[in-house]
């Protein structure tokens, strides 16, 4: 039921989400992108459960675990940038550029 | 009916992901991103995955973006900033993307079915073919073993040994957050 749609549903949010990624700089807005990208992905894996029985489920319960842990670390990893530069603009956030 | 509902929510979804990619304002953006999420839930209730609509709707736009908000007001981010890149990197942007979007499409070419059908012939590297039969309908499992049952027998019985390395994954996560985030180690 709705496989072929749901795939291009998932193509069509994956795309936006690299979009996002390539245009913004602000690294929050960058993070929410990256979340639009893994739900893209776990609706591939739900769509594609019906074919494939549950263990489609597990895969997006996993998936949901690692975003979880991303955005935390991810964040605090933010937050520890603007104590330094007070700003989370990527194009501000050069230290590493030789 | 069920058609027209899944076009609603898919056009939703689409709409929400493409303001939240273009919203000045962060907490705009997180807003909209929420709202992609609930259409994804609402898609996923069509699709036969009640419990996964419910997770997503509790783990990603209740915990995940109540922590993106945290952080927006938390570091006072909550004006819009002109942070779009440049002409020339848009343009690269969405060729970047238009290939992508043409590669993805493209692999819907290949048919779901045949690949269930070369699925199911090839031998068995784990328990998960044997003990759940490639090609079988979530929905009879759901109607077997309840929504609920349907995710927990897979998880609990053949992912269990990962789904513990999961606790470690969380553990770490937890320990690194709160490592970078305090102001002295």
């Amino acid at each position: 039921m709705f496989l072929g749609q749901a795939l291009g549903l998932s193509a069509v949010l994956f795309s936006l989400g690299v979009a996002g990624v390539l245009l913004r700089r602000n690294a929050i807005v960058l993070f929410m992108c990256i979340e639009l990208m893994l739900n893209a992905v776990n609706l591939t894996f739900v769509a594609l459960a019906q074919l494939h029985g549950a263990s489609g489920y597990v895969m997006v319960f996993f998936v949901m675990t690692v975003a979880a842990a991303e955005a935390a670390v991810g964040l605090a990893i933010i937050i520890g940038v603007f104590r330094h530069k007070q700003t989370v603009d990527l194009g501000n956030i050069n230290l590493l550029r030789g | 009916m069920t058609e027209v509902v899944f076009y609603v929510f898919a056009v939703a979804a689409i709409i929400s992901a493409t303001l939240c990619i273009l919203q000045r304002n962060p907490v705009s953006a997180a807003l909209w991103l929420v709202s992609t999420m609930f259409s994804l839930a609402a898609i996923y209730v069509l699709l036969n995955a009640q419990f996964i609509a419910a997770i997503q709707v509790l783990v990603y736009a209740g915990a995940i973006m109540v922590l993106f908000l945290f952080v927006i007001m938390l570091l006072n981010l909550g004006h819009a900033e002109p942070d779009m890149r440049g002409p020339s990197t848009i343009a690269a942007t969405l060729v970047i993307v238009g290939l992508l979007a043409i590669e993805l499409f493209a692999l819907l070419q290949y048919n779901p079915r045949k690949l269930a059908s070369e699925f199911s012939q090839w031998p068995a590297f784990s328990d998960p073919a044997t003990v759940f039969v490639a090609g079988q309908l979530s929905q009879q499992e759901s109607a077997a073993r309840g929504v609920v049952g349907a995710v927990a027998a897979p998880l609990f019985q053949v992912y269990l040994i990962p789904f513990e390395i999961t606790s470690i994954l969380l553990l770490v996560a937890i320990i690194g957050a709160v490592v970078l985030a305090k102001r002295k180690v």
